[in-house]
């Protein structure tokens, strides 16, 4: 299993009132996102624990343009990865931040 | 150990059962100071399909129907649930939930069920033969297994040395009595002493006691969080009930 | 398109994950999850086999409201390990069982979504005893007046430890797509060889192990179309006539029982059961459309029994 962090800030913080959420499920070729809440101001922080070794510069790339197009700014995000591809990856943290959005 | 060295272990004074088809094991012994048990069980390495299943499960019934307050020995020496399409498609997984329910109402109406493991036994049959009695204990020769070492090494793709270091490090997936006495599955194993004195104090317990074996896991350091998430889920269910009757207007409580 | 599918997903259960059938399952923002996936209740085990671990081990327990009743509610993620039991999963549906035992105010039905292949081989000792404390839990907390009600309609169906589980319900509610066995047909073809079952055969599989066998033997209670409302419906159809877990009703299931062996024990298919049962076309049962298959398991004597 590889472990990777990222930290970056972003452009807003996220919308909406959800302390928490999560989406996905662990699984080959699949991944669970867990969203919370929980940083101050526009702060970004992506934990990524996989199963699949060696491609770190991959996730670092769709972590930036995910946080970029999202602006996920005071969430904590964590990965379980079982070896999705990057459109899943890209697919998975979008819905995660749009769950976040919402109201309640 | 034989069965019938074992039933003259268990019971030296007297006992009197026989082995019908499917391997199971039925009939009384004496036991204590002149007290009488009920004596039944899956044997000669049998495996437990649905006749058996129902067969052992109408001599718990019987116990229940004609005997009030007589304890059970369950005698064990087992294989898995019988591995055949014809089975499965009468329904297995209800014969053997039948054969568990009996027991747990056996102790339910106050039949002490104690199970006594001097074989193999595996899987479903061990579910619904040993792991259901109010207490397992094992006998030099137990085996308990959920599935054998090279089958799990196979399913899990890791080679079978790798498996077995890891057990060395963890008692919770390899077979073995070493394995399943710090967990909680196995309470006690007769090693030495006086056997028939052991299974006297056993068959004398509390019959439908509560089942503490997650307790008994975390006290033997073998299953480490089973017992405290298992409370944890209680806790989180009463506060949110308890939060919820706070906030409510008052009444005439 | 790509809306259609999604609101198809959503709808569909064997398609559903687990948290959408909940989702779907219970009145909107009724659910309140305990030991949620930010409590972070990992399986401690999987890392000695460099596996992914879930953030809550593959099951989801918890509270919510059905149609304005409530219920607690266990889901099981069948993507995950298979919905396999380990260690944590386990305990976190006894603790949901025991909860409901202890507690008269606790809410008097339970569902369980079983979606499982059974005990976690990398973690079968523990597995295989949290199945054994779930079932103590469950007849417990059935003997404290508790409806535990068996969903059996996802990916990994309902095998191993979870079929015994699932016999130890008050009531089990299935679907075309729901499998119950106790040795998975590939267990079964690896020890037994490809004459005993060939686990390829997939209409074998389903006549074996499928839910409208199930159904028509009396293995299940209700038929539930593969939607997440049909689900709902037929659960809540069952409601008013429980079995108590007492003697009375265990000595009728044993006449039950003994009666199936008698009359379809020398069967070596479904379609022979089904015609001794007096069904018109044996051969169709596969092909019939739920709709068709419910009226006629509604009418098979069989079927239809307060013996579980």
């Amino acid at each position: 299993m590889e472990k990777l962090q990222i930290h970056q800030k972003a452009a807003r913080r996220a919308s909406g009132g959800k302390s928490h959420g999560i989406t996905g499920v662990v699984a080959s070729g699949n991944l669970e996102v867990l969203l919370e809440r929980v940083l101050d101001g526009t702060e970004c922080e992506v934990n990524i624990k996989t199963s699949v070794e060696g491609f770190d510069a991959v996730w670092r790339a769709v972590i930036n343009d995910f946080i970029e197009r999202h602006s996920p700014g005071g969430l904590r995000i964590s990965i379980n990865d079982g070896g999705a591809r990057p459109d899943t990856v890209s697919l998975r943290l979008a819905q995660g931040v749009r769950l976040m959005e919402a109201d309640r | 150990m034989m069965l019938d060295n074992l039933l003259n272990v268990l019971f030296p004074a007297s006992h009197d059962t026989q082995v019908e088809k499917e391997g199971i094991l039925y009939g009384t012994a004496r036991y204590g100071q002149g007290k009488t048990a009920a004596v039944v069980g899956l044997v000669n390495r049998t495996p437990l399909g649905v006749e058996g299943a129902l067969s052992l499960a109408s001599h718990v019934l019987e116990v229940i129907r004609h005997s009030p307050g007589r304890p059970i020995a369950v005698l064990i020496d087992a294989q898995s649930q019988r591995m055949r399409r014809r089975d499965e498609m009468l329904g297995l997984n209800e014969y053997l939930a039948h054969l568990t329910k009996c027991f747990v109402l056996a102790g339910q109406l106050g039949h002490r069920t104690v199970g006594i493991l001097f074989g193999s036994a595996a899987a479903g049959a061990f579910i619904a033969t040993g792991l259901v009695q109010d207490m397992l204990a094992a006998v030099p020769g137990g085996e308990p297994v959920v599935m054998d070492l090279p089958s799990i090494a196979r399913v899990t793709k890791l080679p079978q040395d790798r498996l077995e270091a890891l057990s060395k490090e963890t008692p919770v997936f390899a077979p073995g009595l070493a394995h399943a006495t710090p967990i909680g599955a196995v309470a006690e194993i007769w090693n030495d002493g006086d056997l028939a004195t052991k299974l006297a104090m056993a068959l004398d317990g509390l019959p439908g006691a509560p089942d503490r074996r997650d307790e008994i896991g975390a006290e033997r350091k073998g299953r480490l969080k089973a017992a405290a998430v298992a409370k944890r889920v209680a806790q989180e269910a009463t506060a949110l009930a308890d939060g919820e009757r706070q906030r409510m207007p008052c009444t005439d409580r | 398109m790509k809306n259609a599918l999604a609101k198809y997903r959503k709808w569909s259960w064997y398609e559903a994950t687990a948290r959408e059938r909940i989702a779907a399952l219970l009145d909107s923002g009724s659910f309140t999850e305990f030991i949620g996936p930010e409590k972070r209740e990992i399986s401690p085990h999987l890392v000695l086999f460099d596996l992914p671990e879930a953030f809550d081990d593959g099951i989801i327990v918890g509270r919510g409201m059905v149609q304005s009743r409530q219920v607690l509610l266990a889901a099981q993620e069948g993507r995950f390990m298979g919905g396999t039991f380990g260690e944590v999963h386990g305990a976190k549906l006894v603790g949901l069982l025991r909860y409901a035992r202890d507690d008269q105010d606790a809410p008097r039905v339970v569902l369980l979504l079983l979606d499982t292949g059974g005990v976690r081989l990398q973690e079968a000792n523990v597995g295989e005893l949290a199945v054994s404390e779930i079932i103590r839990a469950v007849l417990e907390a059935r003997m404290a007046g508790v409806t535990v009600i068996a969903m059996i309609g996802g990916r990994a169906g309902c095998f191993g430890g979870g079929g015994i589980i699932a016999g130890c319900c008050s009531r089990i509610v299935i679907s075309e797509q729901g499998r119950t066995s106790v040795s998975g047909p590939e267990v079964i073809e690896t020890n037994m060889g490809v004459e005993e079952f060939d686990s390829r055969d997939r209409p074998l599989v389903w006549r074996t192990t499928g839910g409208k066998t199930r159904r028509l033997l009396g293995g299940a209670d209700a038929y539930a179309e593969d939607s997440i409302d049909s689900f709902r419906d037929a659960a809540f159809s069952l409601l008013d006539r429980i079995p108590a877990f007492e003697l009375d009703t265990v000595e009728k299931e044993h006449a039950r029982l003994a009666q199936r062996l008698e009359k379809f024990g020398q069967c070596h298919d479904a379609p022979e059961i089904w015609k001794a049962m007096g069904i018109a076309e044996p051969d169709g049962i596969a092909d019939l459309s739920d709709e068709v298959f419910n009226q006629i398991a509604q009418a098979q004597k069989e079927a239809n029994h307060d013996a579980r």
